[in-house]
């Protein structure tokens, strides 16, 4: 069973398969993304994120949510050297971090509910479980020059990959007006992790370091990455290799 | 007195065809300058297409809000080493940022880039055409309602 939803500003894809699955099943994990962007969206005015930019509550009312997110966006700055920081110019702006924890808290209630064998894709942020009538899902990376096309053809189970990036628009010319981003020479990154919170946390870090950022993923146990710059070069860590599907 | 005069007469010309040459000597030494210091780059360089291809010689573009020319940025803390840049401007955008410092002098820094470094390896990217589940890419909104809309139309096949 398989169904798109429009949230949070991007497509949301479920594909349980399970034969148990209901349609409500997966009602019930769309309704868990709406309500996190009802907490958590920048961009709606009662979200619970708004109005603490706002001033108007109080850190004794910030919900258990609201702690969890804001202790582990704390934790990932630290993990990630600052390069990974939800506040800019004093306000706060989650959305790097929110969307990595609901996808993983989305596997999470599906596994709760007996589910072994699903995907959740949430914008290209995906977290895999299990496999497809007894096939490794297979994950394409998009060629960042065409979208039509993918670059890598991997097979994965039971991890998280998310790739963070720049959308290209006809030219390789760096922004004069950004002068605190002359790293754009890089255009993506997709990292694999042991689950998707971990995979899409160090993903936007990562490609916040730049052309460094493929070595911070080499270092780190348990990920691995592909990263493609404006030359359409690729630069890929040493384990990325063992996932790439050989048809 | 006839060779006293020679001898003003050749000193003077002497003056005047060292600052004429001084002079254009300043005019060719100062790219050539720019282009020497560039060699020291370490290998990490890119170069980018230049936005207005066919104008490359212009020596800079009116209205723009940097001068051609190569510049070596300060040396910055990276924490795990340090970093230095050299910026190349031509036609007034940046067409090329090359590192000058890698972080790989300090301690530390070697401990981990040894480990990390050589492992990486690098390919230019080609199509592989097998058949996916799912796609991972970079998201904006617009590619979002991209995705979304072509999905919508795969199921509207179906």
């Amino acid at each position: 069973m398989k169904q798109t939803r429009l949230l949070m500003g991007m497509p949301i894809t479920l594909e349980v398969v399970d034969p148990i699955v209901s349609p409500d099943d997966l009602e019930k994990v769309f309704a868990y993304f709406v309500s996190v962007d009802e907490t958590f969206s920048t961009y709606k005015a009662t979200s619970e994120i708004s109005k603490i930019n706002r001033g108007e509550l109080p850190t004794a009312e910030y919900s258990e949510d609201m702690k969890a997110i804001l202790a582990l966006s704390e934790q990932t700055k630290k993990d990630t050297n600052g390069y990974f920081d939800i506040e800019h110019d004093g306000l706060y702006d989650p959305a790097g971090i929110v969307k990595g924890w609901a996808i993983q808290n989305a596997t999470d209630r599906l596994k709760a509910g007996g589910f072994r064998n699903f995907y959740i894709d949430a914008g290209g942020d995906i977290s895999v479980a299990g496999n497809k009538d007894g096939k490794l899902w297979r994950i394409g990376i998009r060629n960042p020059f065409n979208r039509s096309e993918n670059v890598k053809v991997l097979a994965l189970t039971d991890r998280g990959i998310a790739t963070s990036g720049t959308a290209i628009r006809g030219q390789h010319v760096y922004d004069p007006y950004n002068p605190n981003m002359p790293l754009l020479d890089i255009v993506s990154i997709t990292v694999i992790g042991p689950n998707i919170y971990e995979a899409d946390r160090f993903a936007t870090a990562a490609f916040a370091m730049g052309k460094r950022g493929i070595q911070f993923i080499e270092k780190l146990v348990g990920f691995e990455g592909y990263m493609i710059d404006a030359h359409a070069r690729a630069t890929f860590t040493s384990g990325f290799e063992r996932y790439v599907l050989h048809s | 007195m006839k060779k006293f005069t020679v001898a003003v007469l050749i000193i003077g010309a002497f003056i005047l065809y060292s600052l004429l040459y001084g002079h254009a000597n300043v005019v060719a030494v100062l790219p050539k300058n720019s282009t020497n210091s560039s060699s020291s780059g370490r290998g990490s360089s890119t170069s980018v297409v230049p936005a207005t291809p066919g104008t490359t010689n212009t020596p800079g573009t009116p209205g723009s809000l940097y001068k051609d020319g190569s510049y070596t940025g300060s040396v910055a803390d990276a924490q795990w080493g340090y970093i230095q840049v050299k910026a190349i401007i031509s036609n007034g955008k940046i067409t090329d940022v090359q590192f000058l410092q890698y972080p790989n002098e300090r301690n530390r820094s070697i401990m981990i880039n040894n480990y990390a470094d050589p492992q990486l390896t690098s390919e230019t990217i080609a199509a592989q055409s097998a058949n996916v589940d799912i796609v991972t890419g970079a998201t904006d909104t617009s590619q979002a309602f991209i995705q979304s809309l072509s999905d919508a139309l795969s199921q509207a096949k179906a």
